[in-house]
């Protein structure tokens, strides 16, 4: 597949980088210094010009392109790249926006301004905190075949009660999967014996509800339950975009915001949020709203510094989980060793979301293990795939990597794995596959 | 000192609707015709509207209108229709010398203090009467059918209609009719503002036609002999505005359960919103019910009725006594009280038709609620400062104001818990523009000391001229004028007329009539000098 990328950014880079081992890759990129580093660190095709221009386009030979992926960090650059390769060809466009008000005209009428595929960045941002908050020791959850299977990735503490249990013990759960247990650096397939150990990660599969349980006796002293008094501290497009989804959970969230006008606007569009005209480091507005007693904190400020500090602050006040943007790839691993709960990058997330779209037709979700050490899958299997006909224990040893079958889903029901389950073709699988192998075992699947 | 409004701009289009109201008094004359009475008021009076509208247009052959010069002109335009609408009284009363004599000499509208109040009760929809003697034997049927026609031109504003149908006003045709229409702002429901007047006024004319067919078919399915062609038509013309004039000297009380109970929903839509029956006709009839404004007015009649309805009920809504003076007598109470205590249909009927009456300031009474005790007349009293809806005929504060001022008042309990929180006022899911929410507030503090002001100055007029009035009595006086609602408690009940007034009194009146319909500001902004000056 012959793919161009607009836009050499964060977020531009990394598809990139995840294409262009199985793909023609051509990027375009406006700043001519960017263009030749890319040209050297990875195995692309980088032309210099304006993204939006005809000529620049032609340069990079869109007309013959497969795809087209706009993720420059501008709007109306991106919509008019997909608009000017429909002129030019028949690529398939993907535009990323930041404005959710286009995404909503997009929804309206998909193919309007030449856009096969939109992608929010705020949005998903958004969406991805919102899935988080409401299981305090989650640091990653994902939803599967239509929102009935629920992965999450949990972090042992030092004085959690799992520490120290082997899987065997630690899943007394008909429906749950353990997946994989993170150690270090380390991907390890877990086996009845494995023994967890404090600042493991796990990675669990299963219903919602089950996952929730899990959640509670991993760190029975946190209410695991809904959230009720969650701070979204910054009323930028994300925190806008999170209390408004919280919204509709039937959460009543409290922005903060510092800008009068600003706030002004947030109150007048979201009904059931109570806005806060305050600046997010003064210690004692907060304290008159109780930012101490919380239950999540969403730091959404646009400074990674100020997110920083305002995360450790409700962490200091006694604030129950706190997740913070990220704007800065780098920062994240960072900002989750201090303490932080949480940490979201916007661009990670929309490289993610657009990577997913790359992936051979029969995956239908995909989502990622700590920055693609490992990936989750839901494919729809048919006759030909290696996984049909047979018992799980005999069909995954023949995969070329290691697999976890997370969860079969067959028509609306949801099945828990066993080794003698036998897949059907038709079946939604929600498979666990390392990062490395895992082209090769979506082919053979 | 030299003026910054155009005065002359606003006087010529003050010409030109003078101009054009010797339209509408074309009905009368024509009754007149058919019922063989005089012409002579009207056709005098048509003479005189066209050749002084003429004159004054004259003034400034190609009027510019901006907002002052709006202003102006709004407030101009109903003071010059109300003493043009005054004359055939005048002349019905004392003739032409020389040409024509007296058509009833013994009418109390000779008084042109007394001609003015009933022009200006007429045009601003009130219904305040100082008719001495409501019936066909001091009146002529065309005049009786004047009133009626003076309030159906001012029920939907005369600059609304002027609006509708002058092509000159439509570049500051939203400024004017935004200066004339009920409560605060008005909604473009088209691109062009004339074909907002139409659409207004279709409804209008539209809901009148239905209520008189409706009446008049009763009189001819035999359920109610009084309601005449006359009866059903005059009546249609004063539901529609809100007005409440009757021909008859008992009001609504003169007709039957059936025509009660038809007026009533009439009454309840004259007093919504006219641009929800556009929306209701172009498509969307869910919005009426959806609507915050419609929802909050139809719950605060039905909570009025209910709670009335119960003290009707038990017996406890009527007076013990007749006291010395009233406008009933021991009859008349004893009668109701026998038809209505314990009866379920006539207790709900007489509580919703006077709650209604009132709430959209029509004033049309189907008892003498005189009669009533005074927990049922506070009631009322209460009633007569809520009003109707913003953008119907309806007069007073407009519901839509005291839901935003009720809202606001939960906001500001909500930001003493909460100092740090923004919270806008919500109307249907739409947030208020502050500066919306203060006009608003103003509005209703001004209309309060108004209110509390004039019925002292009632008093001491009162006092001044010999007349014995009680606290009840002064206030609802006040109150009914400046909310347009027609009649008071006492001797200017439902059954009662304002002629016992000193002619200072009544003159007061009519200015608290005109303040109110035109909703206080646009007149009260022509006295501030800053208005006047560059």
């Amino acid at each position: 597949m012959r793919v161009v990328i607009v836009g050499a950014g964060e977020v531009g880079s990394n598809i990139a980088a995840s294409l262009c081992d199985s793909h023609e890759v051509v990027v375009v990129d406006h700043d001519p210094d960017r263009v030749e580093e890319l040209n050297y660190s990875l195995d692309v095709l980088a032309v210099a010009g304006d993204a939006a221009s005809i000529e620049t386009l032609e340069d990079a030979d869109v007309g013959a392109a497969d795809l087209l992926v706009a993720s420059t960090d501008d709007d109306e650059t991106n919509l008019a790249s997909c608009g000017t390769a429909k002129a030019l060809g028949d690529a398939f466009t993907i535009a990323r926006v930041k404005q959710y008000g286009y995404l909503r005209t997009w929804e309206r009428a998909p193919g309007t301004f030449g856009v096969d595929f939109m992608v929010c960045s705020n949005l998903l941002t958004a969406e991805d905190i919102v899935k988080i908050i409401g299981l305090p020791t989650a640091v990653d959850v994902e939803r599967f075949a239509n929102g009935l299977v629920e992965m999450a990735e949990f972090e042992v503490d030092d004085d959690s009660p799992l520490v120290g249990q082997t899987v065997r013990e630690a899943d007394r759960y008909e429906m749950l999967t353990f997946a994989a247990i993170l150690r270090g650096e380390t991907v390890e397939l877990p086996r009845g014996d494995s023994r967890l150990q404090a600042g493991d990660r796990v990675v669990v599969i299963g219903p919602s509800e089950t996952v929730h349980e899990f959640a509670s006796t991993a760190t029975p002293d946190e209410t695991a339950g809904e959230a009720e008094m969650v701070f979204v501290v910054g009323g930028g497009e994300i925190g806008f975009q999170t209390a408004r989804l919280l919204q509709e959970r039937g959460i009543s969230p409290r922005l903060v915001e510092q800008d009068a006008e600003r706030a002004r606007e947030l109150a007048e569009s979201l009904a059931d949020t109570v806005v806060l005209q305050t600046d997010a480091t003064d210690a004692n507005a907060l304290d008159r709203e109780n930012f101490g007693e919380a239950d999540a904190v969403v730091a959404a400020l646009d400074n990674d510094q100020k997110n920083l500090l305002v995360s450790l602050l409700a962490k200091r006040l006694g604030a129950g989980q706190t997740v913070a943007v990220v704007e800065t790839g780098e920062y994240r691993d960072l900002f989750e060793t201090v303490g932080v709960d949480v940490a979201v990058n916007p661009r990670t997330v929309t490289a993610e979301e657009i990577t997913r779209f790359t992936r051979e037709n029969t995956t239908e979700k995909l989502a990622f293990i700590e920055d693609d050490r490992a990936e989750v899958l839901e494919v729809e299997v048919d006759d030909d795939s290696g996984l049909v006909g047979r018992p799980i224990r005999e069909s995954v040893p023949d995969l070329p990597g290691d697999v976890v079958v997370g969860a079969i889903v067959r028509g609306r029901e949801l099945l828990s794995p066993r080794g003698e389950t036998v897949i059907q073709s038709g079946d939604h699988v929600v498979l666990f596959v390392d990062a490395e192998r895992a082209e090769a075992v979506t082919a053979a699947i | 000192m030299k003026l910054r409004v155009d005065y002359r701009a606003s006087v010529s289009l003050v010409g030109t609707v003078l101009k054009y109201l010797a339209v509408p008094l074309c009905v009368p004359l024509l009754v007149a015709l058919y019922y063989g009475e005089t012409v002579v008021p009207f056709a005098v009076t048509m003479l005189l509207t066209f050749s002084l509208g003429t004159a004054m247009e004259r003034l400034e052959p190609d009027p510019d209108i901006r907002a002052r010069e709006g202003f102006l002109m709004v407030a101009l335009t109903w003071f010059a229709v109300t003493a043009v609408g005054a004359v055939p009284y005048l002349v019905e009363a004392l003739g032409i010398p020389g040409v024509a004599p007296p058509a009833h000499p013994a009418s109390t509208l000779g008084n042109p203090a007394n001609a003015l109040f009933e022009a200006m009760s007429g045009f601003t929809t009130t219904g305040a009467t100082v008719l001495g003697d409501i019936s066909f034997e001091t009146h002529t049927r065309s005049i009786m059918m004047w009133r009626q026609v003076t309030q159906w031109l001012g029920g939907m504003g005369i600059v609304v209609l002027a609006v509708a149908i002058l092509p000159e006003l439509s570049v500051g045709g939203a400024q004017l009719m935004d200066a004339e229409a009920p409560g605060p702002g008005i909604e473009k429901l088209t691109p062009r503002i004339a074909e907002t007047a139409r659409a207004l006024w279709g409804a209008y004319l539209g809901l009148t036609v239905l209520e008189a067919a409706l009446l008049y078919g009763l009189f001819l399915l035999g359920v109610d002999d009084g309601m005449t062609l006359y009866n059903a038509v005059a009546h249609a013309l004063t539901t529609m505005p809100t007005g409440g004039f009757s021909p008859e000297a008992r009001s609504i009380e003169e007709f039957s359960a059936a025509a009660q109970w038809i007026i009533i929903p009439f009454m309840v839509a004259a007093g919504t919103n006219f641009a929800l029956f556009w929306h209701a006709l172009t498509g969307d009839p869910r919005r009426v019910f959806e609507d915050t404004e419609f929802r909050f007015y139809v719950g605060v009649i039905a909570t009025l009725t209910a709670i009335l309805s119960v003290v009707l009920f038990t017996g406890a809504g009527f007076a013990n006594a007749v006291p010395a003076g009233s406008t009933f007598d021991a009859a008349y109470l004893s009668e109701f009280t026998g038809r209505v205590v314990g009866q379920l249909e006539p207790a709900v009927r007489q509580s919703m038709f006077q709650v209604v009456s009132i709430v959209t300031t029509t004033g049309y009474a189907s008892m003498d609620f005189n009669a009533w005790s005074p927990v049922a007349q506070y009631l009322l009293l209460f009633a007569m400062f809520i009003g109707g809806s913003a953008g119907s005929t309806g007069g007073a504060v407009k519901i839509v104001r005291w839901y935003v001022i009720l809202k606001s008042i939960r906001r500001e309990l909500f930001t003493t818990a909460h100092p740090d929180a923004i919270r806008p006022v919500r109307l249907g899911g739409r947030a208020l523009d502050e500066r919306a929410i203060r006009g608003i507030y103003a509005f209703t503090l001004l209309y309060v000391v108004i209110f509390f002001v004039a019925a002292g100055l009632l008093f001491l007029d009162a006092a001044r001229s010999g007349l014995d009035l009680s606290v009840l009595e002064t206030m609802s006086a006040a109150a009914s004028t400046l909310g347009n609602v027609g009649p008071g408690f006492g001797a200017v009940g439902p059954m009662g007329s304002y002629l016992a007034f000193s002619d200072a009194s009544k003159l007061f009146m009519v200015g608290l009539m005109w303040l109110g319909r035109l909703e206080i500001l646009p007149v009260l902004v022509l006295l501030t000098p800053e208005y006047w000056r560059r």
